[in-house]
């Protein structure tokens, strides 16, 4: 990595936010991250409403993560995700009617009302249905990167994992795994210090997941992932090293997760000013003021305007669609038709 | 396509036979898939250098290289997640688990995931990749070695099973397995990987959707599969010298359950004894059970009777494992019960 490419030696006033981010490219990635945030606390008010069904897992604060991460991939890499997938969903780019309509459970989501809101997921655009067994998706990642590499594309594949994963037997089997075989994959922690209500420092002694790359022989790197540019940045680099054949990296994400683990969770098991102060660091904010800096604000408030209209649309039209047959509940367990139509 | 041994006859119906083993069945099966297919790759513990624990891949490493015939790490969970990651983005995995019991460590791999995806993603996805393992008992091997599960595995909605128990089928099942998009488990009973016979050398795929009848008879229905049908056949032979006349079913898929074939030979038949190395409750025995009260009660002239497994792990000395598993003996005894019961 190249002095001239770290942040920090950007001219200020010269409209570049990073070497690779410019601010066209910094007001896209604030689109995106505005967009999973809005899109997050309006399905929550419906879902208070009563007008969305099932659980709902929020990823507000994260957002930098996701978006920052799925920016340094190309549209043919693949990701994997978590039981937490809106935000992972909409950076990777699945639809975002197809998404709201699958939340809602109609035959027009992407899943067509199957899978719901944890089972994300959209070959189009390269994401696996999202995994939500803590640490499923770990070793499943590993058989896209061996598919790459033997089928010798240069695709690169993450896996996005909260902290809480690293205590699962199949994060360590996946990183052992890659890392033996030099796998392209990135290995995305998103630490939000919290699996459920447990503070990580009660599970593990090691206060930093990227620690654990150590036992592995991998590269492991810790990043704050409330800044969407130093995610860029790191990720850039990441995916850029897995692309080349070096193999995997732990690339850990320093997040916090504004709304609780999932519906009903009043959070008593976290400090109000531990709150406020990572709501400080809210990477929307952050990155707004930083285009503030070069752009009007009408050009910010125009983009809020959009990502409105746009859930607008999106609600709208996961509201109007039909409801999947109740005889589609029997199809897609076999992708054969088995004689008979029974596959028992 | 080689064939397993090189000492080939001619049989009187004029089709080339060769002398091979189940063993050797099965490898010419994954030889086959690896030359028909660049996307078909062989994964699991000691298959390449050590050629697998049961011998199954001897050779193959040389044949096929590192890249294709695949060493893994001894972590379950990460190589059946491969496999499943491989097959969802195009490849076509064999995965071999050395046992049915170490499948367990990736039981989370095989039903949340590979059951799932396809179902769960609306048909988006499907996961075309074939599990191979070794099941069963007979070998003193003991209680973390010798178990059946196959029927507990055909309990999951997404999953085919197979259970291979003639030369015909280890050299067949599994080009069609690869060749199905949907997650598909291969059960090699242990005590088959020895038994040898003559295949003809053209042996190819097989079909996979339907059961076998490997004895025909009139007087009771023996339905069983995998490594207890040579047991069940040779309890038919010397019941046939009582003049008891057995119809032998073996199942060859546990899932899809072939129903039809049970409920027509039963319904002819009017009696039926299920043959199930696996445990008796909640088992597959009890399935096929249910399916001949469902689809053929009333033809009954007796009740359906099983043997199966004692409920017990499998202990090691050998008279303790003979005591726990299906016999021809117990076979035998149950049929002559079924036989003498007028319903």
């Amino acid at each position: 990595m190249s002095d001239v490419a770290r942040a920090g030696s950007i001219e200020p006033g010269s409209g570049q936010l990073t070497a690779d981010v410019d601010a066209t490219h910094g007001l896209d990635l604030y689109r995106r991250m505005q967009l999973i945030r809005r899109f997050e606390e309006r399905v929550y008010l419906h879902y208070l409403q009563g007008e969305l069904p099932g659980t709902l897992h929020q990823s507000q604060g994260q957002e930098a993560v996701a978006v920052g991460i799925c920016d340094a991939l190309r549209p043919t890499d693949w990701i994997t995700s978590t039981h937490r997938p809106h935000g992972h969903a909409l950076a990777k780019g699945v639809d975002l009617r197809a998404a709201m309509a699958e939340l809602y459970g109609k035959a027009t989501g992407c899943c067509g009302g199957k899978g719901g809101s944890m089972h994300l997921g959209d070959p189009s655009v390269g994401m696996l249905p999202a995994i939500a067994i803590v640490g499923g998706g770990n070793t499943v990642v590993t058989g896209l990167g061996l598919a790459f590499k033997l089928m010798r594309t240069d695709q690169v594949a993450v896996c996005f994992f909260g902290e809480g994963a690293s205590n699962e037997g199949a994060f360590h089997e996946g990183l052992n795994f890659a890392a033996v075989q030099h796998l392209p994959i990135v290995f995305a922690c998103e630490n939000n210090l919290y699996g459920a209500s447990t503070p990580f420092h009660q599970v593990s002694l090691v206060p930093d997941v990227a620690t654990r790359a150590v036992a592995y022989g991998v590269r492991g790197e810790i990043v704050d992932g409330m800044d969407v540019l130093a995610v860029r940045e790191a990720a850039g680099r990441a995916v850029a090293e897995a692309r080349a054949g070096a193999g995997p990296v732990l690339l850990e994400c320093k997040t916090y997760r504004f709304a609780g683990h999932s519906r009903g969770d009043v959070k008593g098991y976290r400090s109000r000013e531990e709150e406020v102060l990572w709501k400080e660091r809210d990477p929307i904010v952050r990155l707004r003021a930083r285009l503030a800096a070069t752009l009007d604000a009408g050009v910010l408030d125009d983009m809020d305007a959009q990502v409105e209209a746009a859930l607008d649309d999106a609600i709208e039209f996961a509201r109007q669609s039909p409801l999947p047959r109740a005889e589609d509940a029997l199809t897609d367990a076999y992708a054969t038709v088995i004689s008979g139509g029974s596959a028992s | 396509m080689e064939t397993p041994v090189s000492t080939a006859v001619s049989t009187p119906d004029a089709r080339v036979t060769v002398r091979c083993t189940y063993r050797e069945a099965m490898r010419a099966a994954i030889r086959e898939a690896m030359h028909r297919d660049p996307r078909v790759f062989l994964m699991g513990e000691d298959v390449g250098r050590y050629g697998g624990s049961f011998a199954v891949s001897m050779g193959l490493l040389a044949e096929f290289g590192p890249e294709r015939i695949r060493d893994t790490p001894l972590s379950e969970s990460a190589f059946v997640g491969a496999g499943i990651g491989a097959a969802l983005v195009g490849m076509r995995p064999i995965v071999e688990i050395m046992t049915v019991n170490f499948s367990l460590l990736a039981l989370d791999q095989i039903l949340n995931n590979a059951a799932t995806l396809s179902h769960m993603s609306g048909g988006q996805f499907s996961v075309p990749l074939v599990i191979r393992m070794t099941t069963g008992a007979g070998r003193q091997l003991a209680a973390q070695h010798s178990h059946s599960l196959e029927g507990w595995y055909a309990h999951i909605p997404g999953l085919k099973v197979l259970t291979p128990a003639t030369l015909e089928d280890a050299r067949g099942m599994l080009w069609t397995a690869l060749e199905d998009p949907d997650p598909v488990l291969i059960f090699e009973n242990g005590v088959l990987y020895n038994m040898e016979g003559d295949l003809p050398d053209d042996a190819g795929p097989v079909e996979i959707s339907h059961a076998a009848v490997r004895r025909h008879g009139d007087d009771l229905t023996l339905i069983t599969y995998g490594g207890t049908l040579p047991k069940t056949l040779e309890a038919a032979e010397r019941l046939a010298k009582e003049d008891i006349d057995c119809e032998v079913i073996d199942l060859r898929t546990l899932r899809p359950l072939d129903t039809d074939a049970i409920v027509t030979s039963v319904s002819r038949t009017t009696r039926a004894v299920v043959v199930d190395e696996g445990w008796r409750s909640g088992s597959i025995s009890a399935e096929v059970s249910a399916r001949i009260v469902e689809g053929a009660f009333y033809r009954l002239d007796s009740p359906v009777l099983r043997v199966c497994t004692a409920e017990v792990p499998i202990p090691y000395a050998k008279h303790l494992e003979d005591a726990a598993l299906p016999q021809v003996e117990t076979i035998m005894a149950a049929v002559r019960q079924s036989v003498a019961s007028d319903g």
